[in-house]
């Protein structure tokens, strides 16, 4: 019998061997995971993972949205790049996450030129995560590195489905607040895309990509079998009156949390930055004034700080900022230890500025703060809280900083502007 | 001065070795001394019809050797080697050869006819020798019939050497009017006609000019539909080689011949002898070819101006064309499923059905149904078989709706046949047919896929037990299990197959282990599935495939260890430590891949190791290359922990980057080196000096296999981005070669597709390597040392952006090449870059592009650069 022409396969005869295939897997494997190498490379040199991000803390507005697991120490550098924070384990990627997100200031005076170098938007209510899809799956996680939902869904390599446009391992990372009652992912900020950081693109640049690149993959849609949970971009807006009025009193699909400003140069920056502001009242968000561990708005003002070795109760910014102390002998009797979080009264009488500086004078231990406290408050949150039971910053005082602004347009025009 | 060698060159086929060897190196001998009057001399012998026959051919066949080699560099080598010998050498051996054909010896002449194309093939491309063709063809009509034959075969065998391009069309002209002349029915020599005939074969593709003319072409097809009517059965199987030829080539202008062609195939499909039918069967596939290729441009988006249009020819010829290709299947041989290489007029059929089903889809479902009603249970096994045949020939093409609820009322009658049917060629029919069922409709890209929870226990049953049938059934099996687990690949925790990963694993090595598992194949088919049952392994079962890694060392131990082998065993040992290590290979990547199991499995990671290297002792390249897979593998999942096995293994890699020979081993191992640098990182430092030595060898090499070229300027980059700026001491070296390597490719013309893809598989590398370069070195305070090379970079990708030929890889890498140096030097070259003529342009294009790959690396590299231009 002849055999068949060189040319034809006889259709009984398996196209491909698997020893072919093995070769065709480790070379693609190996193009993969070249082009992650670079990059990751390409990432890290402007990143600014890899300044260090101060120790953070979040804007606590409610107890029970503070997340369920502390994350320890969180001093030291990061210089992980997120594929490879993405191979670490336990406490320690949480350790990593925990540093990541940006968090925005209080805002205690309203900055100049909101109008021209300002967005603003309501934020949603809800758990603030970190949302990385790569290698088929979307895992979203709190604050605090750990995770809330693993789940497939269409953002770039999302899901194990047939669809690959580039390496199944490029990662995505979007900034995100979930919102429970809608299940819905609120994206208010975009760190990755299909494997390139946005990280040293300032914010008017993300939006842009934020908007163009999101819609691009489905990810709005309604949830499906391979799209668990639908992530819907917040409308943001020129910080003018017009958009100020907009997302004070317009109508959004999510329960509003007070407004979020974002400086158009600023680059995304982990850790507390005052490019990036939060500010709120009554109006626009149901929890303005902390509450205590039992849920309850105390009669004085309650702050959560860190002990120090010397005694000093600090804030979480970095460096931090010392407010009081405690005596030796009560730190004592109490049983604290350095490092631990208390909850203090301020007794509103002993608050004074000195030198521009805080001094809250007197402190009244009210204890320790519950396990799930993370990090003490950061100088803007105690500052806004104080001058939210007094003489807060009023929506009145926005929209007169913005027509200040207007009627002296060509005076302001020749500010430097801020480069994040 | 024609030395005497007759005797030599008969001494050198002597059955005596002592006399052929002593024979063969007088010949060399002669060679080294004296090339020009070995040549002659050769020559001198062909063209004597006084000396015997034996040594004449022997004189033919070395002076061929002396222009032609398979290897390319060699190839070259023989053809500068021949174009500087002086004229007066070369003019007379060219004429001995001429006068050859005037040979009453045929074989002689046939000889004779092949060193002359040899000599065409190096000369005319040089403008050398223009006048061979008219002197061949000056008095064909005058000469003798063997004459005639012996030019004809030479013409053909001078189409088949030289480029179409080298040929100018008045030549091209005389040519085939001298070759359709030949082939006339006026012609009353067969020889002749069949010589003709099979020149027509190659010159075809000199003849764009002649089929773009109607009344030539008209000419030429009548001649060639006539040639398949002859009464000789040579004549009428070249004949139809030729129409499958222009089916491929002249497609576009066949429209008017399509009904004589079909009424001649089929006649010759139903009636003729095989090798003629064969040919016949093989014009419908080779339609179908090329309407699946245009139909295929069709659909895809990025190309939708494909230059020829679809006649929809099997479309049209689908209600005749059908039955007679079913007909065919009922023409099967007895032995034809334990021959591997077997080919016959049922095979073909069916081979030919399967495309007709790819080209046409569902149209083709109502037309074989009756035929697999009628056939399914006849008595005679012919008629089951073929049913079944039919069946799985037409699972690739239609669609899964149309194909689904056939299958659904199909699936049990098939599983009864595999188990119970009396014949064997039923059952291998029936166990591949299941294969193609799993393969096309089932898995994730199948909406609704025709296996479920519940049928799925059931086909594992009498798959599994056919594993225990004859080999060539439980060959068939064993892919059958293969494409039904490939179904399960991204299935997650959820895969049916979970409950059963045990026995199935049992039941394969079961198979591995079998007396005739050398018979069909099988033992490979059982490892091929084995493997994918691992790969769609998932947290649930990963523990049972990691109890099988010990199992798979055990084997391949045993291998390793086996001595005193004849050589046939020897063989059979290489076939089954390649598909150990390639079983290995599999369950590496996969364990590594699963977190829950990684480290588990890095507990064995020692006596892999060990065994591996064990391996390398082994003298077969398919196991070499298994086994530095493998390896690849494990440094991947090991990652810097591989630096432990660096001092053994290091000898094997160096080893793998030296073999020029098994080029494939050489190329794998360049792989493998990029996987070492990613894994390890600085820690591959100390090795660098050796590898950067052999890889600049290797380059600078003429006798290394292009293709493992471009890898080699890729691992330049994985070796520079993990050891960054300690990269500075090989700049020296890498960088002249980057740039004499860019500076052909981005001024190659390429003459066909494959050329093409080449420049670009090599420009890619080029650009990956500067890529690794660049960002090694950023943030360094050595940065300054790439200065000088930046202009170079840019006016590369300027060159190649101005050639327009760059593939969507080349693009994408070029846009992050020109992001990294703006990246890396900053403001160093940002003037540089602002005069880049192309920087500008190719990444505006790109913007705007299909694929969102290169779009966003054009935004990105227009963001790095600005940054540059302005910082």
């Amino acid at each position: 019998m002849a055999p068949p022409p060189d040319h034809r396969l006889p259709i009984k005869r398996a196209a491909i061997s698997d020893q072919q295939r093995r070769r065709e897997v480790a070379l693609r494997l190996q193009a993969d995971r070249r082009s992650d190498a670079q990059n990751r490379a390409r990432q890290l040199a402007s990143s600014v993972l890899s300044l260090g991000p101060e120790p953070a803390t979040e804007p606590e507005v409610e107890p029970e949205q503070e997340m369920s697991e502390a994350s320890g120490q969180l001093a030291g550098r990061s210089d992980l790049d997120p594929v490879r924070a993405a191979r670490l384990r336990g406490p320690e990627v949480r350790k990593w996450f925990a540093r990541q997100l940006m968090l925005p200031e209080w805002m205690v005076d309203v900055p100049p030129s909101l109008d021209r170098d300002w967005y603003v938007f309501p934020r949603p209510s809800g758990k603030r995560c970190f949302v990385v899809s790569s290698n088929g799956t979307t895992i979203s996680r709190l604050r605090n590195g750990s995770i809330l939902h693993r789940f497939p869904s269409n953002l770039p390599n999302g899901a194990r489905t047939k669809d690959v446009s580039g390496p199944a391992s490029s990662y995505s990372i979007l900034d995100c607040i979930f919102h429970e009652p809608d299940e819905t992912y609120y994206v208010i900020d975009m760190v990755c895309w299909r494997g390139y950081s946005l990280y040293d693109c300032t914010a008017e640049f993300r939006f842009f990509w934020l908007n163009s690149k999101l819609s691009e993959t489905g990810a709005s849609d309604p949830p499906s079998q391979y799209h668990r949970y639908r992530f819907n971009v917040v409308q943001i807006y020129e910080c003018n009156l017009a958009g100020l009025q907009a997302s004070y009193s317009g109508q959004v699909p999510y329960v509003k949390d007070g407004l979020l400003f974002f400086n158009k140069h600023a680059h995304y920056q982990a850790g507390n930055t005052p490019l990036a502001l939060v500010w709120k009242d009554n109006v626009c968000s149901q929890y303005v004034l902390d509450t205590d561990s039992k849920g309850q708005i105390p009669s004085q003002q309650q702050v959560v700080l860190e002990l120090q070795n010397d005694g000093n109760l600090t804030t979480s910014d970095d460096p931090p900022v010392a407010l009081g102390s405690l005596s030796r002998d009560l730190i004592a009797q109490s049983g604290l230890r350095v490092g631990n979080l208390v909850r203090v009264a301020i007794k509103d009488e002993r608050m004074r500025l000195v030198d521009g500086k805080l001094d809250l004078g007197e402190l009244q231990l009210v204890g320790k703060t519950n396990h799930s406290r993370a990090f003490a408050d950061t100088y803007s949150k105690v500052l806004f809280q104080h001058a939210a039971r007094h003489a807060p910053l009023r929506i009145e005082d926005l929209v007169a900083s913005i027509q200040s602004n207007s009627s002296m347009d060509n005076s302001q025009a020749l500010d430097v502007e801020m480069e994040g | 001065m024609a030395l005497e060698v007759t005797q030599i060159l008969l001494n050198a086929q002597s059955i005596d070795a002592a006399t052929r060897n002593h024979a063969e190196e007088s010949l060399k001998q002669i060679q080294e001394q004296n090339l020009p009057a070995f040549l002659l001399s050769l020559s001198a012998e062909l063209a004597n019809n006084n000396k015997p026959i034996e040594s004449r051919k022997l004189a033919g066949l070395i002076l061929k050797n002396a222009l032609d080699a398979k290897e390319l560099h060699r190839k070259n080598d023989l053809a500068q080697r021949w174009l500087s010998l002086d004229l007066a050498t070369k003019t007379q051996i060219k004429t001995s050869l001429l006068q050859t054909f005037s040979s009453p010896v045929s074989d002689a002449r046939s000889t004779a006819a092949q060193v002359i194309a040899k000599v065409a093939g190096i000369e005319l491309p040089h403008n050398q020798w223009p006048e061979l063709i008219g002197s061949l063809l000056s008095n064909i009509h005058q000469v003798e019939t063997h004459v005639k034959q012996a030019t004809l075969e030479t013409l053909g065998y001078v189409c088949e050497e030289v480029d179409p391009q080298v040929v100018d069309q008045e030549q091209v002209n005389r040519i085939l009017t001298a070759v359709v002349q030949g082939m006339n029915a006026t012609e009353t020599s067969s020889d002749v006609r069949l010589a003709a005939t099979r020149a027509l074969y190659n010159a075809l593709g000199f003849a764009q000019a002649n089929f773009t003319n109607d009344m030539e072409r008209d000419y030429i097809m009548r001649v060639v539909c006539e040639a398949t009517q002859s009464s000789d059965v040579k004549i009428r199987q070249a004949a139809f080689e030729c129409l499958v030829a222009i089916s491929s080539t002249y497609y576009e202008k066949l429209a008017p011949y399509m009904q004589d062609i079909f009424n001649i195939t089929s006649k010759a499909v139903r009636e003729d002898e095989e090798p003629v039918a064969l040919q016949a069967i093989e014009f419908w596939s080779s339609i179908c070819d090329e309407e699946i290729d245009i139909l295929d441009d069709y659909r895809s988006e990025y190309t939708g101006d494909s230059d020829v249009p679809c006649f929809y020819f099997i479309k049209q010829a689908l209600p005749a064309l059908v039955p007679m290709l079913l007909e065919t299947l009922l023409k099967q041989e007895e032995d034809q499923d334990q021959d591997e290489g077997a080919w016959n007029i049922a095979m073909a059929g069916g081979t030919c059905l399967g495309l007709v089903a790819r080209t046409v889809g569902d149209e083709i479902v109502p037309l074989v149904m009756p035929f697999i009603e009628e056939n399914i249970s006849k008595p005679d096994w012919r008629g089951r078989e073929a049913a079944t045949y039919a069946f799985g020939s037409i699972l690739d093409g239609p669609s899964p709706g149309k194909l689904a609820p056939i299958v659904n009322v199909a699936l049990n009658f098939m599983l009864a046949a595999l188990s119970r049917d009396p014949n064997n060629h039923v059952k291998d029919t029936t166990a591949w047919t299941l294969g193609r069922i799993f393969e096309f409709l089932h898995g994730a890209a199948v909406e609704t896929s025709v296996i479920t929870q519940e049928n799925c226990q059931q086909i594992l049953t009498v798959l599994l037990q056919s594993m225990k049938d004859v080999p060539n059934v439980a060959e068939k099996a064993c892919g059958a299990l293969y494409f039904l687990a490939q179904g399960y690949e991204d299935e997650g925790s959820v895969s049916p197959l979970t409950p059963f990963f045990q026995d199935i694993f049992q039941m394969l090595l079961f198979v591995t282990h079998r007396e005739d598992a050398t018979e069909s194949n099988l033992r490979t088919s059982a490892y091929e599935a084995l493997n994918e049952v691992v790969r769609c392994s998932n947290d649930e079962t990963a523990p049972i495939v990691m109890q099988l890694i010990p199992v798979i060392m055990l084997e391949l131990h045993q291998t390793v260890e086996a001595q005193k082998l004849t050589s046939d065993e020897r063989d059979k040992q290489n076939d089954l430590q390649g598909l150990l290590c390639g079983c290995l290979q599999v369950i590496i990547q996969k364990m590594g891949s699963i977190e829950g199991s990684k480290y588990a499995f890095m507990q064995y990671a020692d006596q892999i190791m060990d065994l591996l290297l064990k391996v390398f002792a082994s003298r077969n390249a398919t196991v070499h290359e298994e086994a530095m897979l493998a390896i690849g593998a494990l440094a991947y999942t090991a990652g810097p922990n591989f630096a432990k096995y660096m001092p053994q293994f290091y000898q094997y890699l160096e080893m793998g980057l030296q073999n020029f020979e098994e080029y494939q081993i050489c190329a794998i191992t360049v792989g493998v080196v990029g996987d070492l640098c990613r894994a390890l990182e600085d820690k591959i430092l100390p090795y660098c000096d050796g590898i950067m030595t052999q890889l600049l060898k290797n380059l600078s090499s003429n006798q290394l296999h292009r293709s493992v070229k471009p890898p080699i300027f890729s691992c330049f980059g994985d070796i520079a981005l993990a050891i960054g700026e300690n990269f500075e001491k090989y700049l020296v070296y890498a960088m002249p070669m980057l740039q004499s390597a860019a500076e052909l490719s981005a001024h190659a013309v390429s003459q066909d597709d494959e050329m093409l893809e080449y420049t670009n598989q090599l420009r890619n590398g080029i650009l990956e390597a500067y890529s690794g370069i660049l960002q090694g070195f950023k943030s360094s305070p050595k940065t300054q040392a790439l200065v000088p090379y930046a202009a170079h970079v840019l006016q590369f990708i300027d060159t190649m952006y101005g050639g327009r030929e760059m593939d969507d890889a080349v693009m994408k890498s070029a846009l992050g090449v020109l992001g990294d140096l703006a990246d890396t030097l900053g403001s160093h070259v940002g003037p540089l870059i602002s005069q880049s003529s192309s920087s500008k342009d190719l990444i505006e294009e790109c913007m705007v592009y299909d694929d969102p790959l290169i779009r966003e690396s054009a935004e990105w590299a227009k963001l790095a650069i600005n940054r540059a231009v302005s910082g």
